[in-house]
């Protein structure tokens, strides 16, 4: 992996993004835009919440007999004419890309949006083999220009205003006219176009991702709204696939069911623009389209979480709505996260693929609101692996001493009722006694992370147990 | 990648995938499973939404193709289909040039009695008007399913700025699930054309500060055609 995470710097990265006041600005774009639409979407279709159902069947259908559908999915490919590279981990899957690349010469090479390549480390990669990447999708150009990551993974760049996009242009495009008026989103637009447009035609090589392949018909699918994915791997002499092994779906229904929780999770639409279902190289008596077709399959480290108390988590389709949902992704935007992938998703991913040493802090970055869970539309228990993480995280020893010794206290007392109910009858009073008056606290010993920022509330009638009896009464 | 450490890499990671679900790969009962979906395909759930004849199902391919910002235009028959691009055109200020492939429904189409002025062939990049004719339509989202060969090109779809696509009425079905069926009419079991594209409204993009813009990388404009009735 090329991508050097700062995820053991999460507590610093999140600091950071809350006092940026431009980041703060470019979030609330996000807060505004994407939850209301994947509302409105998901109550547009009365059968969307069985469609979810269905969906997380299909996923644990394929994964339970993922080694079958791969096999199936790998002999379909190569009988209409493409190769399949099984790549064991981001290095080798690299140097599948880069031998492909030189075995046509390649100089440039398109992309369409893909995750995987950033988690490879592809664009690093081909630019020291002398292969220069341009990404297509406009926000993925508008990060490469500014040499970023993605911080959203449908929205790769919506940690930017369009003032900073403006800044961008201006100081990469300088052979346009200098008093032009790209001020606004529409302008900023056609200007990407028209550059991007010239370097489809040129491109040697198209390389893009793959939402979902089917093993049924050996075919790959990419969903995008600019269709950018398509002049990508339709112009060049060759059209490279990176997509991960669990991205198989057994049938082309299949698929069709995903769609149709996939685009109205992401962004509140029906359907994408553009879906491309594509199957092998140029055919003979086909007037375009790329010569060869290749499907890099990478593993990383996917394999062993089958069967694992993580294997939830390859049901993911990447849709994003975990992150849309999130108020620590809200609040620290997708950088802060340090690795590929942000919000919770990422949270539960990046220690699996980092190692929980290194990402460890991402599964603690949360209040488990559960609104992530509410709305995926595979339906992952997104706080539950979570939780696995804190789990594993404190079996390792891998926990701060002063969190590990509040937690034995906890247990101590949690482990003996009786002296519970009587510590907690006994610490609330206290409190009572102490913020007689005031009903808050603005200073408390040990609570300081809290205290700082906002009153801590006085503690008011019985414990929590006592109310619960009484009520339930 | 040679050979070698290709085929070992397949192996790990299917040895790995079969070793964390403790399986062999070989057990009968889990092969007929997968032979069964594969071959048989079976559908899943799908919305009553499009589950429409006839008018109804035209009429609400209609409104979701409007609702994804395309527009669209119905005539009576295959004749009439280059008079209303004739008029589409003028009406949007657009050059009279269009460029399509060879799919014979359309070559069969009276060009010569309007003023546009044909080309034929794929795309390769320097024209302002495509035309395609669908395989299919799905009412169910407003969704336009093109198939690629040389009757219809795949550039065609992409890089002119505004692409007018025919559809008979009666290819418009209810749902993807019907044109998968229609598409193994037609290619046979298991196979599929080159690239099969849907699309669903003219090209966008909300990625400058979440508001959507159209005319990202393909057609800033989609016109749909739709000829007969269903």
């Amino acid at each position: 992996m090329s991508l050097h995470p700062t995820t053991p710097q999460f507590k610093d990265n999140a600091h950071r993004a809350l006092g940026d006041a431009q980041l703060q600005k470019a979030l609330v774009n996000v807060r505004a835009g994407f939850m209301d639409k994947r509302a409105a979407a998901a109550a547009r279709l009365p059968e969307f919440e069985a469609l979810r159902d269905s969906a997380r069947d299909i996923k644990n259908h394929t994964l339970a007999h993922l080694d079958l559908y791969l096999e199936a999915y790998a002999a379909k490919v190569e009988a209409s004419g493409g190769h399949v590279h099984f790549c064991r981990d981001a290095a080798e899957a690299n140097k599948a890309v880069i031998d492909i690349c030189k075995s046509l010469g390649a100089k440039t090479a398109t992309k369409g949006k893909s995750m995987i390549s950033e988690e490879m480390g592809l664009n690093d990669a081909l630019d020291a083999a002398g292969v220069k990447p341009i990404e297509t999708d406009l926000g993925e150009y508008i990060i490469q220009l500014r040499g970023e990551t993605p911080s959203h993974i449908i929205a790769p760049a919506c940690h930017l205003t369009k003032d900073q996009v403006e800044g961008d242009f201006r100081r990469v495009h300088t052979h346009l006219d200098a008093a032009r008026d790209i001020s606004q989103p529409p302008q900023l637009l056609a200007e990407a176009r028209a550059v991007l447009r010239e370097k489809f035609l040129a491109a040697d090589v198209g390389i893009t991702g793959a939402n979902f392949l089917i093993a049924e018909t050996g075919t790959s699918i990419i969903v995008t709204n600019e269709g950018n994915g398509d002049l990508t791997q339709t112009l060049p002499k060759a059209h490279i696939v990176i997509a991960s092994i669990e991205k198989i779906v057994p049938t082309l229904e299949d698929a069709s069911q995903l769609l149709r929780v996939l685009a109205r999770s992401a962004t509140g639409q029906d359907m994408s623009v553009y879906t491309t279902f594509s199957t092998g190289p140029r055919r003979p008596g086909d007037v375009d389209g790329p010569e060869h077709y290749h499907v890099i399959l990478l593993d990383n480290g996917r394999s062993s979480m089958l069967g694992s108390e993580f294997e939830d988590m390859l049901r993911c389709i990447r849709c994003g709505a975990c992150m849309n949902h999130c108020p620590v992704y809200h609040a620290v935007g997708g950088h802060a996260y340090g690795w590929v992938y942000p919000g919770p998703m990422g949270s539960v991913l990046t220690p699996t693929l980092i190692g929980v040493d290194k990402g460890g802090h991402l599964p603690n970055a949360s209040t488990f609101c559960g609104r992530c869970e509410s709305v995926c539309p595979v339906r992952i228990p997104l706080p539950k692996l979570m939780r696995h993480w804190r789990e594993r995280e404190f079996e390792r020893h891998l926990s701060p001493a002063t969190q590990r010794k509040g937690l034995g206290l906890w247990a101590f007392f949690a482990k003996r009722p009786g002296l519970y109910r009587f510590a907690t009858n006994l610490g609330m009073k206290a409190m009572a006694l102490a913020a007689r008056g005031k009903g808050k606290f603005s200073r408390m010993p040990l609570a300081s992370g809290w205290t700082d920022y906002r009153d801590l509330p006085a503690p008011q009638g019985g414990t929590f147990q006592q109310q619960w009896k009484q009520k339930r009464g | 990648m040679s050979e070698t450490s290709m085929t070992s890499a397949r192996d790990d990671i299917l040895s790995t995938i079969r070793r964390s679900l403790g399986v062999t790969g070989r057990e009968a009962p889990r092969r007929g499973v997968v032979e069964g979906r594969l071959s048989g395909h079976p559908r899943g759930l799908v919305p009553q939404r499009g589950q429409l004849d006839g008018a109804d199902r035209v009429a609400l391919f209609k409104a979701q193709a409007l609702g994804a910002l395309a527009t669209v235009a119905e005539v009576a028959s295959p004749a009439e289909a280059p008079a209303e691009i004739a008029r589409y055109l003028r009406e949007a200020n657009l050059p009279a040039t269009i460029r399509m492939g060879a799919d014979p429904r359309l070559a069969a189409m009276p060009w010569a009695s309007t003023a546009l002025d044909v080309s034929r062939g794929a795309s390769q990049g320097r024209d302002l008007n495509g035309v395609s004719h669908a395989f299919a339509g799905v009412a169910e989202t407003g969704t336009l399913v093109l198939t690629a060969s040389a009757d219809n090109p795949t550039t065609l779809n992409f890089l002119p700025d505004n692409h007018i696509i025919v559809v008979d009425a009666q290819d418009i079905d209810r749902d993807y699930e019907s044109v998968w069926d229609a598409v193994r009419v037609k290619f046979g079991a298991g196979a599929m054309p080159r690239v099969v594209n849907m699309v669903t409204g003219p090209s966008r993009s909300g990625d400058i500060e979440q508001q959507m813009q159209l005319g990202a990388h393909g057609p800033r404009n989609l016109h749909i055609v739709i000829v007969g009735t269903a």
